[in-house]
């Protein structure tokens, strides 16, 4: 009767403290590819969960085809024509993509005529997939695809994808949104979660916009601006990062040739990482997650020791010294893990600020501290960078995320560093604060430090750096000015081009 | 339906109630065990708790013992506790606290019967080494092979334990001794004898250290750099990897501080209340301590006052059994009772209980 598949209405769940969705209400139609936008914690999570049985909603209703939808399980959800692919796979490394397809699904076929099956799914949709290979030995990207195709064997009508293209290179972000244009044109809904505004402005019909568990807006996303939809998203005017172009000066941070093994046996080892940053130059480095980030700021930092000629900073000798040695000299950084690494959670952040902060902000007497000192310097940071806290005395796991992160910047940038290396400073940050860190991080440059952020985040990379480079399987790629670049000469750097050849998608 | 709810910040307010409500519950349940046993509960807590320390008949010789028995259970928790925040288990205290006495009495022995105010600090000094040197041995093992300091620590106490005897058998064997097994009496060595400082107190200079030690613990965790990457390495340790602290330099401090502590409770014991080396000298001080550090929540003003608690139940548990007839087995069950419910109220500090129907996302 209509062209609607899914319609929510006034769908409500609260946890304890927090009303995750208050009386959400939109319509799926059939053959759509619908966006969910919304910050970190604006409810996307919970109002796909309720659609997929995963959580039990509190009030409202669902209507799948004209039928009232109330999935008590995925079963039930799986059932009525609904899949879900998830951001965090559940496969098994040591089965083959056969194998894991078939623990999937509710009375799997014969292996034989189930990899037959998984060849003719993947190559209609023009995923290719080898269903005999290890999943152990795939890349982010083509494990996704076993997700998917597992997801496609039991021909949804609704296909729910939970922020796809996180793990991916923007080639393979490009097969992905064929894949999913070809299936909306054959009628399958698709529901899209992401905060990705590029992305949901290339590939979506409508948008429905989140925040704080309430819908605020409904949009087409491709009539607005990406700063349209970002405002919407948050509720308030962003401040567009900006700097004056200054002069690159001297070489501060002089990285030669650094190869080192991942003390992790899952971890990857750096090869011949070689880089120089120079005063006053912010250097970007992109690259898929798992591909030497973590172990290339360990080996910055201090945290792994590397041969002394290896690392230079300002002509002096680094590579064997200490993370507290460095800090003395002028090389700070800041690593991913905001709780735990690079803040004790149960810590307060008088705590915290003295972690780091100890040999720069003479936060020391003898060894004894200076806890008068500390607490100013907490406060500092809190004044400076907007941390909103009701005071230096709490515990840093009581901060949201993006207040953290803001401190945990804030404390390194506030030390004055010759050379600050930052590894995804805005990862789960929400967006206003997000702005705000890069800002920082760019006055930081302006101010003439050394400034090299890692980040799996292209688009700001691509805003903040002066120049790019790459990390593939330890590897770094040659740094590159970022205003001559192009979108498909990044993913090359990053190392899509494996996946190039069999790119060949109709449609 | 009773949840648990994570605080989003300890609750200062439980940490500090948590402790007397455990032993409040221990006397609940610990009176039901008596009760059902067959005895007068009150009358079994009253003994356990008030009469060591206040009976007329009892407590003249009751009271002295609860500074001997806590002061080196204090003294050694103390050290122990500093290796606990940080994650590094030394589970061998009491063969540190064995060889700390053999090396002090060593040297005493070997001066016999020369007189000089030297002897005693030097016996101290060898004590502390010797308490040192031992756990060493499981410290470097960890930091240059990467052994588990924990089996290491342990089996260690069962070869001090072996040298203990052979020495009290061998090579320490008083010659006057009439061939009994078992080293000359220190408390008749006056040089060096570690008497009671205050007559009826129980206080010697071991009670004197354990003090010191506390308030020692407390500067250090609270004002100085090193204790607060102790705290730092136990609570996050990759946090204190980045924050600079070297991790194998860690285990060798709180490894070499809790040794020369638990040697210096040794030598103490064995120049004072024991006053010789015998096959069986060591009495468990070095696991109790464990237990009291715990108790203390590796604080040094709660290890103190858990110390003296420790070794209140021990008295009053004497007393009980000598008293009332209770089960040597009880009692260790009573203060098991203890340990038992302090750590399970512990989850109060960071969790709240919601009643009421709730569902919990997957």
């Amino acid at each position: 009767m209509s062209d609607v598949l899914l319609s929510i209405e006034g769908l409500t769940k609260a946890y304890p403290g927090v009303l995750a969705n208050d009386a959400v209400s939109f319509d799926i139609r059939k053959g759509e590819i619908h966006a969910l936008l919304g910050e970190n914690g604006a409810g996307k999570s919970t109002l796909v969960k309720m659609i997929y049985g995963l959580v039990r909603p509190d009030a409202g209703r669902m209507t799948l085809d004209g039928r009232p939808y109330a999935p008590a399980s995925p079963h039930e959800a799986r059932a009525a024509g609904v899949a879900m692919v998830f951001q965090h796979f559940s496969l098994f490394e040591a089965l083959s993509v056969a194998e894991n397809v078939a623990l999937g699904m509710e009375n799997p076929p014969p292996m034989r005529a189930l990899a037959h099956r998984i060849r003719e799914v993947s190559e209609t949709y023009g995923l290719p997939l080898d269903p005999a290979r290890v999943v152990g030995d795939l890349s982010a990207g083509e494990r996704q695809r076993v997700e998917i195709i597992r997801c496609l064997l039991q021909e949804p009508r609704l296909l729910i994808m939970d922020e796809p293209t996180s793990v991916l290179t923007p080639q393979e972000v490009e097969i992905l949104f064929a894949t999913l244009r070809r299936l909306a044109g054959e009628g399958t809904s698709i529901l899209y979660i992401s905060h990705k505004l590029e992305e949901i402005r290339a590939l979506c019909d409508r948008a429905t916009i989140l925040r704080l568990g309430r819908v605020v807006g409904r949009a087409d996303p491709q009539a607005l601006s990406a700063r349209e939809l970002a405002e919407m998203m948050v509720g308030q005017e962003l401040m567009t990062p900006s700097r004056p172009p200054a002069p690159r000066g001297e070489v501060v941070l002089d990285v030669a040739a650094l190869s080192l093994a991942s003390p992790s046996p899952f971890g990857t080892s750096l090869k011949s990482v070689t880089m120089q940053v120079h005063a006053g130059e912010i250097l970007g480095i992109g690259g898929v997650a798992g591909n030497g980030q973590d172990e290339l700021l360990a080996a910055l930092s201090g945290e792994m020791l590397a041969p002394a000629d290896a690392i230079r900073l300002c002509g002096i000798e680094v590579g064997q010294l200490g993370p507290t040695a460095r800090r003395r000299l002028g090389l700070l950084a800041a690593p991913e893990e905001r709780l735990g690494h690079a803040a004790a959670p149960d810590m307060t952040l008088t705590e915290n600020a003295l972690m780091t902060g100890a040999v720069r902000q003479r936060l020391l007497n003898r060894g004894f501290v200076r806890w008068g000192a500390a607490r100013e310097f907490a406060c500092r940071i809190i004044e400076r960078f907007d941390v909103r806290t009701p005071g230096p005395e709490h515990a840093a796991r009581s901060l949201s995320g993006g207040n953290l992160q803001k401190f945990v910047i804030g404390r390194e940038i506030l030390q004055r560093p010759l050379a600050l290396v930052v590894n995804q400073p805005t990862w789960g940050v929400d967006a206003a604060a997000a702005a705000a860190i890069r800002q920082a991080l760019m006055d930081l440059a302006a101010e003439g430090a050394a400034v090299v952020v890692i980040s799996q985040d292209l688009d700001e990379l691509m805003e903040i750096s002066d120049r790019f480079a790459a990390l593939n399987e330890g590897r770094l790629s040659a740094p590159r000015p970022t205003a001559e670049l192009t979108v498909d000469e990044i993913g090359l750097m990053m190392g899509g081009a494996h996946d190039m050849e069999v790119a060949h998608v109709a449609g | 339906m009773i949840r648990l709810e994570r605080r989003p910040e300890p609750s200062r307010a439980w940490t500090a109630a948590t402790p007397i409500l455990a032993v409040a519950l221990t006397m609940l349940a610990g009176g039901a065990l008596f009760a059902a046993l067959g005895k007068d509960p009150v009358a079994a807590i009253r003994t356990i708790f008030w009469d060591p320390l206040f009976n007329e008949q009892f407590a003249a010789y009751s009271r002295p013992q609860l500074l001997v028995k806590a002061g080196p259970l204090i003294l050694i928790a103390i050290g122990l506790s500093l290796g606990f925040r940080a994650g590094v288990w030394n589970i061998g205290a009491e063969g540190q606290y064995i060889i700390g006495a053999i090396c002090g009495a060593g040297v005493a022995l070997a001066l016999y019967p020369a007189e000089s105010a030297l002897i005693f600090p030097a016996m101290v000094l060898a004590g502390a080494l010797g308490g040192f040197l031992w756990a060493m041995i499981p410290a470097i093992l960890k930091t240059r092979f990467n052994t588990n300091e924990i089996l290491v620590s342990l089996l260690l106490v069962y070869v001090a334990e072996q040298l203990l005897a052979s020495m009290a058998l061998g090579a320490m064997r008083n010659p006057e001794g009439g061939g009994f097994p078992g080293s000359r009496n220190l408390q008749q060595y006056p040089s060096a004898h570690n008497p009671e400082l205050l007559a009826n107190t129980g206080m010697h200079w071991g009670v004197v250290a354990a003090f010191l030690a506390v308030i020692g613990a407390y500067v250090l965790l609270n004002r100085h750099i090193t204790g607060f990457h102790i705290r730092l390495a136990g609570e996050a340790p990759k946090a204190a990897r980045f924050a600079g602290v070297r991790p194998n330099a860690l285990v060798v401090f709180c490894f070499g501080v809790s040794g020369a502590l638990a040697g210096l409770a040794g030598l103490f014991e064995v120049s004072g209340p024991s006053g010789q080396i015998s096959i069986d000298f060591n009495v468990g001080y070095g696991f109790t301590a464990i237990i009291v550090a715990f108790l203390g929540r590796l604080h040094p003003l709660g290890i103190l006052l858990a110390g003296l608690l420790m070794a209140l139940t021990y008295i009053g548990g004497e007393l009980a059994q000598f008293m009332l007839g209770l089960p040597a087995a009880a009692i260790q069950a009573f203060q098991g009772m203890l340990l038992f419910f302090l750590l399970a109220v512990d989850v109060l500090t960071n969790y709240r209980v919601r009643l009421g129907r709730g569902e919990v996302a997957r």
